[in-house]
């Protein structure tokens, strides 16, 4: 028998129909629904006169524009037209929601895996391209368009080109206070943010087996920052236990059979992909980006670079308009670099083992005068997990907020900005220009080194920080 | 959508690469729930100070870009988030044509899907096209069927297009459509994976 990878295999499991010269037709088995790149495809299937063909398979929830301090308090009327157009939509068409005010809500890569949604082997997809979060369970997941978000509505399936095959190998094991944050960082900043244009990746290696489920979407949700629509973790039993006794997972029986399935599901012994980059988990310290898109960055001991320190002519100019944009001279330390601002939360790290480790440092630890630092919790059930641990009081204790769940600052749709020119330390994804408020300059980094630096002030190995005075 | 086959345009030149959608659209400006009336929003930060005036010096505001319908950008154009808001102001500020070396994966999808042709060319004839476009009316032709691209002075280039993209183009198609075509095997696949049937 031929050696398959993973990759492969879901994707022959989903194939409608294939013909030559087209794309494969797919069948997609999960459609996760939010407010912001929905209303235009429930407009247009009632423009045409279509229905939702599998509402059972299609689930909602708000979470981009919510507000973080009073849920019902929406000062922007545009916000508000979302949220309520979303709520018209799900009740015409029939699809499960989880509104503001319900225990379930949160965003929607966080709730997805928290409900037993996502599990190994399906196909996933949703209007946001973050959707490759859920792919850390084994599952072909990927972001769309609006367009293509009206065409799964309509008929469950999606034309897609057969991607080619990345592996990412992380060798070995991982330092002392290194996590799966510093990881894909190091990932993207190694091999740019196009590496993985045209592919689906694979993650695979020592460093990712040790990885706890939480870990390991926090890696797969910044897949897209290197370019692939879609990443994935083989499943083995970290993810299967993760999975046993969830809402929307299979129960009982049924959970043995589907284990089995599951774990028939993992690359072949032996598989090919088209292409393979390997990167020593050794080698990967605590991550800082100093420019404008997730490859600008380095371990913290770094300093920002030069344009000159690059060879090609548009890489020089990237940098150059990079450090215009974020204010930073090339040579100043990483460790120098002064914040204002500290936002931990998003998809990438909202959950609560982020919580709980950006709480180790924060506690009895004060977070530094001239600083704003705000918490928001993934879902509501993270943020009673956290609440029931005592996390809010430590974090509240030492100065920063405690907020409602969202994706918040992380795109600063609703009411949590960052003025122009303020630097923030953020566990989200994305650095790019605007991102977190016009003119707001964006540092990515991981939850212990987001609540260093709110501790400290300034950007400091969270390694050293027992070292620092309190 | 608007099919497209053959295409004359004035060029502006976007010099950057990674040009990403929080770009081309910030997302305070995501909130409409229409498809249209986003073009007076595309790349807001670049053409628009913090007060809302023009920002005279950004390439698209200098008024001999300012008919411009087709736009040459540096490679990985269109990365970051999904949103199909992207294409949509880009093509309701005018831009029909894209030329750059290479594209992030969701945008080029989403702008097919608005039938914008999204043309991939060399590094290298994309700097060609960037340098010429410097001098006043620089207009290039575009032609799907024979997927190529010309100008008046002599620059020529061959561009390559997924048959089912082009003809999607061409046609003008509404995907949808298509595929309720196609319907059976989607029933067939159904009965197959959940023993029942759905339409
Ligand atoms: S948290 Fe940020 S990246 Fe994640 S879904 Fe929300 S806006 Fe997108």
């Amino acid at each position: 028998m031929t050696k398959k990878t993973i990759i492969e295999k879901i994707w022959e499991n989903h194939v409608v129909n294939r013909e030559e010269g087209k794309p494969d037709l797919l069948y997609i088995d999960l459609h996760l629904v939010h407010e912001v790149t929905s209303p235009q495809a429930f407009e247009g299937l009632r423009m045409n006169g279509r229905r939702v063909r599998r509402p059972d398979l299609t689930y909602a929830t708000m979470d981009h524009n919510v507000p973080t301090i009073n849920r019902h308090i929406i000062n922007d009327p545009v916000s508000k037209t979302q949220i309520e157009t979303l709520e018209q939509n799900c009740r015409e068409f029939g699809i499960e929601l989880s509104d503001i005010d319900h225990p379930d809500q949160g965003i929607v890569h966080v709730i997805g895996p928290q409900l037993g949604l996502t599990q190994p082997g399906k196909t996933i997809v949703c209007g946001d391209s973050h959707t490759s979060t859920h792919g850390a369970f084994g599952a072909l997941s990927f972001g769309i368009g609006t367009s293509e978000v009206e065409h799964v509505l309509a008929t469950q399936t999606l034309w897609q080109q057969r991607p080619k095959t990345l592996q990412i190998k992380v060798n070995g094991k991982l330092g002392f206070g290194v996590t799966a944050k510093d990881i894909i960082l190091a990932i993207i900043a190694k091999f740019g943010v196009n590496a993985g244009v045209g592919y689906v990746m694979e993650y695979t290696g020592e460093a990712i087996r040790n990885l706890t489920m939480e870990e390991r979407m926090t890696i797969c949700n910044m897949s897209i920052e290197a370019g692939a629509r879609a990443g994935l973790v083989s499943p083995d039993e970290t993810t299967v236990e993760f999975l046993r006794g969830r809402r929307y997972a299979p129960q009982g029986e049924e959970f043995e059979e589907a284990t089995a399935r599951w774990l028939a599901l993992a690359t072949d012994e032996g598989a090919e992909y088209d292409k393979t980059l390997e990167i020593d988990a050794a080698e990967i310290e605590p991550q800082v980006t100093w420019g404008t898109n997730p490859s600008m960055g380095s371990g913290i001991s770094g300093s920002v670079p030069s344009p000159d320190d690059f060879e090609r002519e548009a890489d020089k100019e990237s940098v150059r308009l990079a450090l215009d944009y974020m204010g930073l001279e090339a040579g100043t330390k990483l460790s120098d670099i002064p914040v204002d601002f500290v936002f931990i939360g998003s998809c990438t790290n909202s959950r609560l083992s982020d919580l709980r480790a950006a709480a180790e440092v924060a506690k009895g630890r004060k977070v530094k005068d001239h600083v704003t630092a705000i918490v928001v919790p993934g879902s509501q059930t993270v943020k009673q997990q956290a609440e029931a641990e005592g996390l809010d009081k430590i974090f509240t204790e030492a100065g920063f907020q405690w907020r409602e769940s969202g994706c918040s600052m992380c795109l600063a749709m609703n009411d949590d900005v960052v003025p122009p020119g303020k630097r923030c330390a953020s566990t989200s994804n994305r650095n790019f220009e605007g991102r977190q408020g016009n003119g707001a300059r964006t540092h990515l980094v991981s939850p212990s080194m987001a609540a260093a630096a709110a501790v400290t002030g300034q950007f400091t190995d969270v390694r050293q920080l027992s070292s620092v005075t309190h | 959508m608007q099919p497209i086959n053959q295409f004359t345009g004035v060029v502006c030149p976007l010099n950057r690469p990674n040009i990403d959608t929080d770009q081309i659209i910030p997302k305070q400006f995501l909130k409409r729930i229409e498809r249209q009336g986003f073009g007076q929003f595309v790349f807001y930060h670049w053409r628009f100070d913090d007060n809302g005036n023009k920002r005279e010096d950004f390439v698209m505001n200098q008024p001999q870009y300012a008919n411009a319908e087709v736009l040459v950008a540096g490679e990985n154009f269109g990365c970051g988030s999904s949103r199909e808001h992207a294409p949509w102001a880009l093509l309701d500020y005018g831009f029909r044509v894209i030329i750059a070396s290479s594209y992030a994966d969701i945008f080029y999808n989403n702008s097919v899907k608005n039938g914008i042709l999204a043309v991939k060319l060399t590094e290298e004839e994309v700097a060609e096209i960037m340098e010429r476009s410097k001098e006043e009316g620089y207009r290039i032709h575009v032609n799907l069927e024979e997927q190529t691209v010309n100008d008046d002075n002599g620059f020529t280039a061959h561009f390559d297009i997924d048959p089912y993209w082009k003809k999607m183009l061409l046609n003008g198609w509404d995907e949808i459509s298509v595929t309720l075509t196609d319907e059976d095997h989607i029933r067939k696949y159904e009965e197959k994976m959940y023993g029942k049937q759905f339409s």
